[in-house]
């Protein structure tokens, strides 16, 4: 008998195939941009669809770097993303823990709340603060930035936080509580510790989303000076026809820490993902 | 539990906790809503900034009359089934694959969620660019292999078709994940019973694979839903803001223009908050219905 596992020989190759296929589907678009980056000046609009184009150079990104404000634009990127990161690691490791661990008045109603939030049309929250920064001429400022994107990314970090306080075994704070540790100090020194792993995860999460956050940025940041990478790119875009590989260099710098990062935290990003739902 | 330790202890910190973070939410989120809300019953628009009163109902009325919003309603909805449809039939069935003994798996894998790692703006310009009617590598790629040219981004169903497209593979790898994380809880032996039972591949997918895999999916099919009808990177950065000439809008994106470039605050406001309560009522009911919320608390 087959294990259930187990593919006939015709069925491996009819899997080969179909993986390959998707395979093919999934990076295309990552190489196609790829190859308009290495397209030399003269060839950018060319028809041909090599993956390695002929006279491959790299001198879309020298100019991006030495002729174009992309540099700027990644340093304010990474300043807005890793204070976003700090400030909703800190939170949603400690709202987390409380939603894990404790029982208290309008903790349902708090939970609910959360999801609730992820119903909301992005015009809902983003007119009225878009109205109130017209009032009190608050336009170009990072502070408000920083504070959607924490909020943005709270309500997921804290349900993530919570679901991996939920495996951790309620004994090992019982011991340390019998050892007459403080309810502070088990949380710092005995749960934290424990929950690195969703840390990090969290931390990856709220940075992604900072660093990929188009829209608000665009409604609340008009100083060319203050753009971040998506702002800065989508100028690229918008005149498509000249600056096709400044585009796709820029893309192609902007995405590669971020897939990395992605792909090599992954196995903890899914194991985290599906624990919640699995213990149902 | 933590009944055993003194209650009002336990309840102090818990607020300690919880505090900073649902204050947070509080002003970036609770406050904004409240806000839009009471914008909503208003005349708030270009003309009328400062001097804006409560008209009542008024917007919500324009909003449920307007032909434009029950049009762009009905395609959202399609949008949002046939996105669904593709995300959750191609991340099952590639999960399925996954599941099973193939060398090379863990390499397909880290390939096949390459989509969800890059970042949602860099996925749809890059998607518009390989949509360009001259120069995209789609048109060309069609045209050489079938001799046919499709005018991707020139007709309102062509720029749906391109949206859809970018949002397929944008969105699958998330429900293979979820999938494949359901399909390594189901155990070994369910199959090898059924295997001695006689039953066909099919009669194990729709008895064992399909009613163990339905509590983990209901949840990320309910979020799936959510984020797809409210999806607008993809949506306004594919059609460049609902190119041609404002067809290609769903109800987010619509919103946001009628917000963002003609300034009609309060309609955007009203509309807006219909757009919530249709979410609310389809995911309550779809929670119920499903139970997907015992699983995640």
């Amino acid at each position: 008998m087959r294990k259930p596992r187990e593919l006939s020989t015709s069925g491996k190759i009819a899997a080969y195939i179909i993986l390959s296929l998707f395979a093919l589907f999934s990076l295309y678009p990552v190489l196609n941009v790829f190859s308009v980056s290495l397209r030399p000046g003269d060839r950018l609009l060319s028809k041909s669809l090599a993956i390695i184009p002929e006279n491959a150079t790299l001198q879309t990104y020298q100019q991006l770097f030495t002729r174009e404000p992309f540099l700027r634009w990644m340093f304010n990127s990474i300043l807005v993303s890793a204070i976003v990161t700090v400030v909703s690691v800190a939170l949603a490791s400690t709202a987390g823990y409380a939603f894990s661990r404790y029982r208290f008045k309008g903790r349902s109603a708090a939970m609910v709340g959360l999801i609730t939030t992820q119903m909301f049309p992005v015009t809902m929250l983003l007119l009225p603060l878009f109205i109130m920064l017209i009032k009190i001429k608050a336009y170009d400022n990072y502070s408000g930035l920083i504070i959607a994107y924490a909020a943005t990314a709270l309500p997921f970090a804290i349900w993530q936080m919570k679901g991996y306080y939920d495996t951790i075994p309620y004994s090992l704070e019982e011991a340390a509580r019998i050892d007459g540790c403080s309810e502070v100090g088990i949380f710092w020194r005995i749960v934290l510790p424990l929950a690195a792993p969703a840390l990090v995860i969290t931390a990856l999460f709220s940075f992604m989303t900072a660093w990929s956050e188009y829209l608000v940025a665009a409604v609340l940041i008009q100083d060319q000076r203050l753009f971040t990478l998506p702002l800065g790119l989508k100028t690229f875009q918008s005149t498509m026809e000249v600056s096709w590989g400044l585009y796709s260099a820029g893309a192609v710098i902007v995405s590669l820490p971020v897939v990395v990062l992605f792909l090599f935290l992954s196995r903890w990003l899914i194991s985290g993902l599906t624990l919640g739902s699995v213990k149902g | 539990m933590a009944s055993g330790v003194g209650e009002i202890k336990v309840n102090r910190l818990a607020y300690l906790y919880t505090l900073p973070a649902l204050t947070v939410l509080a002003l970036v989120v609770l406050y904004p809503f409240v806000y839009n809300v009471v914008i909503s019953f208003s005349n708030m628009n270009l003309a009328h900034f400062r001097d804006w009163r409560l008209i009542g109902f008024q917007n919500y009325l324009t909003v449920l009359k307007d032909r434009s919003f029950w049009y762009f309603f009905l395609k959202t909805v399609l949008w949002t089934a046939l996105n669904l449809i593709f995300h959750v039939s191609i991340g099952v069935f590639l999960a399925l694959l996954l599941n099973k003994d193939l060398k090379g798996k863990s390499f397909y894998r880290t390939i096949l969620i390459l989509p969800w790692a890059m970042p949602q703006y860099i996925t749809a310009l890059t998607w518009r660019g390989m949509f360009n009617s001259e120069y995209g590598a789609i048109p060309l790629l069609f045209e050489r292999w079938f001799g046919i040219s499709i005018p991707w981004m020139t007709t309102e169903w062509g720029a749906f078709t391109a949206c859809l497209i970018t949002n397929i593979w944008l969105g699958f790898p998330f429900m293979m994940i979820i999938a494949l994380g359901g399909l390594q809880s189901i155990p070994d032996e369910l199959y090898e019973a059924a295997e001695i039972d006689g039953a066909s591949p099919w009669l194990k997918f729709r008895h064992i694979t399909m009613p163990l895999l339905k509590p983990v999916m209901a949840p990320a099919v309910t979020l799936g839903v959510i984020w797809t009808f409210n999806n607008f990177n993809v949506v306004w950065l594919v059609s460049n803001g609902g190119e041609p000439s404002d067809t290609t809008h769903i109800l987010v994106s619509w919103v946001y223009k009628t917000g963002f470039t003609y300034f009609r605050f309060g309609y955007a406001a009203a509309f807006s908050m219909i757009i919530f309560a249709i979410l609310l009522i389809f995911s309550w009911n779809f929670i119920k219905r499903t139970r997907a919320v015992e699983a995640v608390y």
